[in-house]
């Protein structure tokens, strides 16, 4: 089954990158993770996001767009990347998701793909 | 129905939702849908009924149930023409129908994931009733204090999740086992405790007798399996001798052992022996102990408090529970003192004791023994407003009366 590992972290967290220079770089746990991923051939596809500040919402009312800065949701912790891996079941799925690194300061919530 | 036939029905009754509750499992497993097994074994059974009365009964029941029943899922998810990855096992399985004669018991992996961390805790206990064990919703709904609407569709959800999120058939890998496993235990033994509270529904807590035995006989090496199964037994040996003949409540320390089950009690014993030897403690081998030291009151003619007192030391570290902290302080009232069990409780948390019904009837117990009476009284009070059982809140009241000045006027 397909997977998609959602990744929350609070922004304003000790060590998160603080400007866009920073944030370019990936630091090494990310991509040992990463490259674990693709080496026990589970990876099929992720994306770090941008942070929230970079977020804009649409909502289409009675035919008229209406266009908004900021995330969908104000909350302590952002969906700051995603990964989708397969696995053969939600345990698996869940071992990998306690190996991600954003485990250890955030929140990864696991889903199923339909 | 005499008494020969009632035992032989339930005996049939118990072979019937045995193997219910493998069917399930192997076909819950392969296609990693529970209610779609459940929905195919109705159906299995339904044809059942209508054709072995008239063309006799297969020489494979089982086996003809799990044909019947294999078929139907099949015919079900190529109608569905999903994508399930089911769909291949089940049709592969299809070719080795010589295979299910002895088709291999699987209710350990459903417990397990009855018990998964990924299922609400509170569907775990009814969940594991219905699937592994047979009992319809309404009666688990009884038993929970729900509506038989609200508990079908708590099951529905959980039997959904189980499906949608993918949680697989399987038992947990040795470094998860015993966290898992102790969900387990903690469902099974909230299936006792729903049936120990209240008479009328005791038949659950014979229910979560059988999951245990079940389990333990699954779970060869599991200590605390055994712990568990143990413990039950001892509480369960005491039932006949927990109500009066008109049905009022009788305290553990006013029990007549002579009504107590010793064939059972002497089982868990032997149960309780087999986990000790393998090393391994836990919570449930500590209370079945605890127990164990009561039920040696049957030959004894005394409890041994110091020791009850030790035990709950012991399990205090291991399960910091109110439950077991408020245990100990009326085993340590026994053994030391009233001073120093009321001194135990007053070390408690007042926000965690406030409602917890046990803490308050011990206390007035406790204070009464002191003799400081005016609080003993207000003690009892809160102790029979939150007893939800008429016996218990009827015993409390006599016990307070004992007490000059009650019942306090209004």
């Amino acid at each position: 089954m397909n997977y998609m590992i959602l990744i929350y972290q609070d922004e304003a967290r000790p060590g998160a990158p603080t400007d866009a220079a920073s944030a370019q770089t990936i630091s090494a746990p990310w991509i040992a993770y990463t490259q674990a991923l693709i080496a026990a051939g589970v990876m099929v596809g992720g994306h770090r996001l941008g942070p929230i500040a970079t977020a804009t919402t649409v909502r289409l009312r009675d035919g008229k767009r209406h266009v908004q800065d900021g995330p969908f949701a104000e909350t302590k912790e952002q969906l700051g990347g995603y990964y989708i891996i397969n696995t053969p079941d939600l345990d698996a799925a869940l071992e990998w998701a306690a190996k991600c690194p954003g485990a250890l300061d955030g929140t990864i919530e696991v889903r199923p793909l339909v | 129905m005499s008494d020969g036939a009632a035992l032989a029905s339930r005996a049939v009754e118990r072979a019937a939702r045995e193997a219910y509750g493998r069917l399930v499992a192997w076909l819950g497993g392969r296609a990693r849908d529970i209610a779609g097994a459940e929905d195919a074994l109705a159906d299995a059974f339904a044809a059942a009924l209508a054709t072995w009365p008239r063309a006799g009964l297969p020489e494979r029941p089982e086996a003809w149930l799990l044909t019947t029943a294999r078929r139907r899922m099949i015919d079900v998810a190529r109608r569905r023409r999903t994508r399930d990855d089911a769909m291949p096992t089940l049709l592969l399985a299809a070719g080795d129908e010589a295979a299910e004669a002895e088709f291999p018991d699987e209710r350990l992996k459903l417990l397990f994931v009855c018990a998964h961390p990924a299922i609400d805790p509170a569907s775990r206990t009814p969940l594991m009733l219905q699937v592994v064990l047979g009992l319809d919703a309404a009666t688990i709904a009884g038993a929970f204090l729900a509506t038989p609407a609200a508990m079908g569709q708590r099951l529905v959800r959980a039997k959904e999740k189980i499906r949608a999120a993918g949680i697989g058939f399987r038992v947990p890998e040795s470094e998860e086992l015993p966290d898992r496993l102790d969900a387990v235990l903690a469902a099974i033994y909230a299936a006792y405790g729903t049936g120990w509270e209240d008479a009328a529904r005791s038949a659950l807590a014979e229910e979560a007798i059988w999951l245990a035995h079940t389990l333990a006989g699954l779970l060869t090496d599991a200590a605390e399996a055994l712990g568990l199964l143990a413990l039950l037994l001892f509480c369960e040996a005491r039932r006949p001798a927990r109500r009066s003949a008109i049905g009022a409540f009788i305290p553990l320390r006013a029990q007549d052992p002579l009504l107590w089950n010793r064939a059972m009690m002497a089982e868990a014993r032997s149960l309780l022996g087999r986990a000790g030897a393998m090393g391994r403690h836990g919570r449930f081998q500590l209370e079945a102990a605890i127990q164990s030291v009561h039920a040696a009151r049957a030959e004894t003619g005394t409890t041994e408090w110091p020791a009850i007192a030790l035990l709950y030391e012991g399990l205090l570290a291991l399960a910091p529970t109110t439950g077991v902290a408020v245990g100990r302080a009326a085993a340590l009232g026994e053994a030391m003192g009233a001073s120093a069990g009321l001194a135990a409780l007053d070390a408690l948390a007042p926000a965690s004791v406030a409602g917890y019904q046990p803490f308050w009837a011990v206390r007035a117990a406790l204070l009464r023994r002191s003799g400081r009476v005016s609080e003993a009284g207000a003690a009892s009070e809160r102790a029979i407003a939150l007893a939800t059982d008429p016996a218990v809140q009827a015993y409390l009241r006599a016990e307070a009366t004992t007490l000059p000045g009650w019942p306090p006027s209004a």
